[in-house]
């Protein structure tokens, strides 16, 4: 058993893009853990997707160890590293239990972000202790000065007291290694030995199943233990237990305190739940640690294969990318328009975009994806609340009394020039303003009370562009609203093509179905008769559109016998025709359906 | 019917057993800014003449003499009639001419008069095609053509008094043509016996394409498609019987070259560019005046590509020229499966194409190329 108070266990909290992946590799480094010249860039971010993206999906924990050249003591640092990136910041929230403090790290050009925010507030609720850094001191554009400031506001601090570093040229790090064993405090001393451990984090290993990334909090873990995980309330033994080095090397035991992963044998990735409390099966303790939640997709979409056929191959993939992601959850749905494929619900709409890249990435599936919806709560007339999650099941309306629609909070960082347009597009997107604090003079932020559906659509690219760039959003789940909403249908030579209806708010409904109307009528090929295209509330036409028949699609020209050429381009345009879907005897491009996704953005 | 109407079956079948010869010529006094053919300004053409002679003498003959010779450009009147003399009388001994033979040129209209006319009559020409293209000042200009409406209706006088067919090229839907249906009536009353119509076409490469991408206007499809509904009424009430997408003809006076180029017929092809259909295999020379020329004179093949379709390729290849014909084609197993798919019940509903007897036809002749994709897009089945 290792001595507590020489442990620390930390997480390194940033912006997206703020450097956190360079500092961890720095920090691997200089404890050793693994050679410079060895280390494949930031190994802390494992899968290729994540590294294009430069974020992390999968949190890790790697255990380090440190002698200060000061002390001459040995310490072990677990470095737990949270994701860079999420819809929710729950995920974030769970690796922060399993620490005792963090380093938040923040772009000395950059500034504190929404981000930053979010993630220091969630430190200081989670009664860690923050030791401020700022990063990227090499830049030419570095303000140091300016950004401690914001720093030291942001948490309340002395500005002299942000620590500086360049995780490029490892400038500062002997100093935070330092740091990280001088303010940070030891693993806080166990209970009654009832053994508590939370589940802060899981994977999903080909060979060995479900990797469990545990925090031990009370008592002890031992290979072979009976355990019982409290949330789910599977019994299951521990198989293995042991630690990342940041290869994984099995240990006989994790102790209060300690940081580890934990195998148990289950294959199935949705029997073990992020935020779970591990104990023993045989002497169980009474209460979990706090702070469980139940994943809950807010996100839905239809995922269909442009090629029917590719049907049981999407349902495979799914299958696969579901083993080691137990938030994505799907169910078979038929759509007139577009075949047999699945309605899919995700937690954010990063998280929806991550799934699709993979799949079409990873599998080599083409897919059709329809506008993403969110799940709305219907009252019917017998009292009996319903969840729709596709616009097709909404009940019609006289069958329901109200219907209420989930709504973020929505928190926003921007420069102060741009305080004006950002509550110009929180309004058009029917934010309610809950507060606005300046962080400095420069900088100010803005909590908005907004329905989830008007941030599903491109939300985060409008405000960029309207904050050119230095704006930045954080939202949370905050409950349902009733509002006063209606499905707008799409008819397509007179046939309502269920793919490309939606619900929105009433207010908005002409302007969407105009909106819709006006970009197919573009996209849609002139085909042999006239194509009327007519945006629709229940029977009443509030838009219309006709697509003219076409009346020259011939090459009339002279050829001087060159017969090759001409098939050889009508064979090209042939290909582009098979990328056409039927809807009834209309040829539609697959563009036309990734349009309706972006209908909100101009 | 007149049993030599050009849209008569018997008639443009039988063509599938003809056999010609196309000769390019490259030169041009200046380029059109739509043309994509194989030209150039200028150039050596006595070397490029013995190029061809020594090509034309290394040919190797058909079974039967030639049926049709188009020689046609760029502009073949930029060769002196002796030497196209020479040409002709090359192909004439090597591959022997049908009594009676096509024996076709191109012209522009500003070289053309009474003496060019009889040297070219003189060297065995019997067809003269001229690249009227407009009778429309204006129209000529944004063409990039040098003639003016005078010379071209002076040109059609000359050919008509000293050739006995004679050809009119127009080119419709060029952007701000307000006249067109003008420049159709003025060619028919000049008493052409063949009348081509092409719309104005922006390909890749050429300076209109460069024009239209920096921002002029680009032919508008609905706009050429009402010229062509009124070339078609024009030339019909005048006597000319649409044999093919672009061509008119009087009864008797179809391009012989052409029918069997829509046949799936036997070509020889001579020059630089020049494309040929023999013994089941299209192949074609190289693009370039200088290296064509290099490699004649060395003996060398001046073939730089080779296509060889067989069995249902083939076949989809035999249906697709054919549809181009008025006259449709003998449907066989590819215009069967395309009348039988759903795709060929959608074209037959929209009246785009239709069975008759055992042939099918394009019905509607501007969406062709709707119909050659979905010809392109069936399943192969075994032939």
């Amino acid at each position: 058993m290792t001595d507590t108070s020489r442990i620390r266990n930390f997480s390194i909290i940033a912006h997206i893009d703020h450097g956190k992946s360079t500092l961890a590799d720095r920090i691997l480094e200089r404890t050793g853990a693994i050679a410079a010249r060895d280390m494949r860039e930031q190994v802390l971010d494992s899968m290729d997707l994540e590294r294009e993206r430069g974020i992390t999906i999968k949190a890790q924990a790697v255990r380090l160890h440190y002698t200060s050249p000061r002390t001459g003591e040995e310490y072990i640092l677990n470095l737990i590293d949270t994701p860079g990136h999420v819809d929710f910041s729950y995920e974030v929230s769970r690796s922060l239990a399993a620490c005792e403090g963090a380093i938040l790290l923040v772009d000395a050009a950059q500034g504190v972000e929404a981000q930053t925010l979010a993630n220091a507030y969630l430190a200081i609720e989670g009664g860690l202790e923050v030791i401020p850094v700022l990063n990227k001191l090499d830049l030419p554009a570095a303000d140091p000065e300016r950004v401690a400031l914001e720093v030291a506001v942001v948490l309340g601090g002395d500005p002299g007291e942000v620590m500086r570093v360049s995780a490029k040229t490892g400038e500062g790090i002997d100093a935070l290694l330092e740091a990280i064993v001088d303010r940070l405090p030891p693993p806080a001393p166990a209970g009654d030995g009832t053994l508590r451990a939370l589940v802060f984090d899981s994977y999903y290993d080909i060979y060995r199943g479900v990797v469990c990334y545990v925090r031990v909090t009370d008592g002890v873990v031992a290979t072979g233990d009976p355990l019982r995980f409290m949330a789910t309330g599977e019994d299951l033994p521990a198989e293995e237990v042991g630690v990342l080095t940041p290869k994984a090397v099995p240990v006989a035991s994790l102790s209060a305190g300690e940081v580890g992963y934990l195998i148990t044998g289950v294959k199935e990735v949705e029997r073990i739940k992020v935020g779970d409390t591990v104990t023993r099966r045989d002497r169980p303790a009474k209460q979990m640690l706090p702070g469980y939640r139940e994943p809950k997709p807010m996100v839905f979409s239809g995922l269909f294969p442009t090629d029917g056929d590719e049907f049981e191959r999407l349902r495979e993939a799914l299958e696969r990318l579901r083993l080691n992601d137990a938030a994505l959850v799907y169910e078979p749905e038929t759509s007139r328009a577009l075949g047999f494929g699945f309605r899919c619900g995700f937690l954010g709409l990063l998280h929806m975009e991550i799934v699709r890249e993979r799949l079409e990435r990873e599998y080599g599936l083409e897919l059709v994806t329809t506008a993403p919806s969110v799940a709305f709560r219907v009252r019917l007339s017998g009292g009996e609340i319903r969840e729709v999650r596709s616009p097709q099941d909404l009940p019609e309306s006289i069958e329901r009394i109200e219907i209420s629609e989930p709504m973020m909070r929505v928190m926003i960082l921007t420069p102060t020039e741009y305080t004006g347009t950002v509550m110009e597009l929180l309004q058009e997107h029917r934010g309610v303003m809950s507060s606005m604090n300046y962080l400095s003079k420069e900088r100010i932020e803005l909590v908005y009370r907004v329905p989830l559906a008007e941030i599903v659509f491109g939300f985060f690219d409008q405000l960029k562009s309207r904050t050119r760039g230095y704006g930045s959003l954080d939202y949370e789940v905050d409950g349902y609203a009733v509002s006063d909403l209606v499905r707008v249908d799409i008819l397509l030579n007179e046939l309502p093509v269920d793919a490309f209806s939606a619900i929105v708010h009433k207010d908005k409904a002409y302007l969407y179905g105009r909106k819709l109307v006006d970009r197919l009528r573009e996209l849609i090929p002139r085909q042999l008769f006239d194509v009327p295209i007519q945006a629709a509330i229940g029977s009443r036409i509030i838009a219309r559109e006709t697509v003219k028949a076409k009346r020259k699609d011939v090459l009339a020209k002279c050829y001087g016998g060159d017969v090759t050429r001409k098939r050889k381009l009508l064979e090209k345009q042939k290909e582009g025709k098979r990328r056409m879907k039927m809807l009834g005897s209309v040829e539609v491009p697959q563009e036309a359906f990734i349009a309706v996704l972006r209908v909100d953005e101009d | 019917m007149r049993t030599d109407r050009p849209d008569n079956p018997a008639v443009v079948d039988a063509a599938a057993e003809l056999v010609a010869a196309y000769v390019h010529v490259p030169f041009c006094r200046r380029l059109c800014p739509y043309c994509d053919f194989a030209v150039q300004v200028g150039g050596d053409t006595d070397r490029y003449v013995t190029a061809l002679l020594a090509e034309i003498a290394s040919a190797e003959p058909f079974s039967r003499p030639l049926d049709a010779v188009f020689v046609g450009g760029g502009t073949p009147t930029s060769l002196p009639p002796r030497r196209l003399a020479e040409v002709v009388e090359q192909l004439a001994s090597r591959f022997g001419l049908a009594p009676g033979a096509e024996v076709s040129i191109e012209a522009n209209p500003e070289d053309v008069d009474a003496g060019v006319a009889a040297g070219l009559r003189t060297a065995g020409f019997n067809r003269i095609s001229l690249g009227v293209q407009s009778l429309d000042s204006s129209v000529l200009r944004s063409l990039g053509r040098s003639h003016g409406p005078e010379e071209a209706v002076a040109a059609l006088g000359v050919a008509r008094r000293i050739f006995p067919s004679v050809n009119a090229d127009l080119i419709f839907g060029t952007p701000g043509d307000a006249t067109w249906i003008e420049s159709v009536r003025g060619v028919l009353a000049s008493d052409v016996d063949h009348l081509s119509v092409y719309a104005l076409t922006v390909e890749r490469g050429t300076a209109l394409s460069r024009a239209v991408a920096a921002g002029a206007a680009a032919p508008d499809p609905d706009e050429q498609a009402d010229c062509y509904q009124a070339a078609t009424a024009a030339a019909e009430a005048a006597g000319l019987v649409r044999y093919e997408t672009s061509n008119f003809a009087r009864p008797g006076r179809a391009c012989v070259y052409n029918l069997i180029t829509w046949a799936q017929g036997e070509y020889a092809a001579f020059g630089n560019g020049a494309h040929r259909h023999r013994d089941g295999e299209r192949s074609w020379n190289i693009r370039r005046v200088d290296r064509y020329e290099e490699r004649v004179f060395a003996g060398e093949s001046p073939v730089s590509g080779r296509e060889h379709l067989t069995g249902w390729n083939r076949e989809v290849e035999r249906v697709l020229l054919g549809l181009r014909r008025a006259a449709g084609v003998p449907a066989g197993s590819a215009g069967s499966a395309l009348l039988a798919s759903p795709a060929g019940e959608r074209l037959v509903a929209a009246g785009v194409i239709a069975a008759d007897g055992d042939r099918v036809r394009v019905t509607r002749p501007l969406l062709g190329d709707e119909v050659a994709r979905e010809l392109l897009a069936l399943e192969p089945i075994e032939c």
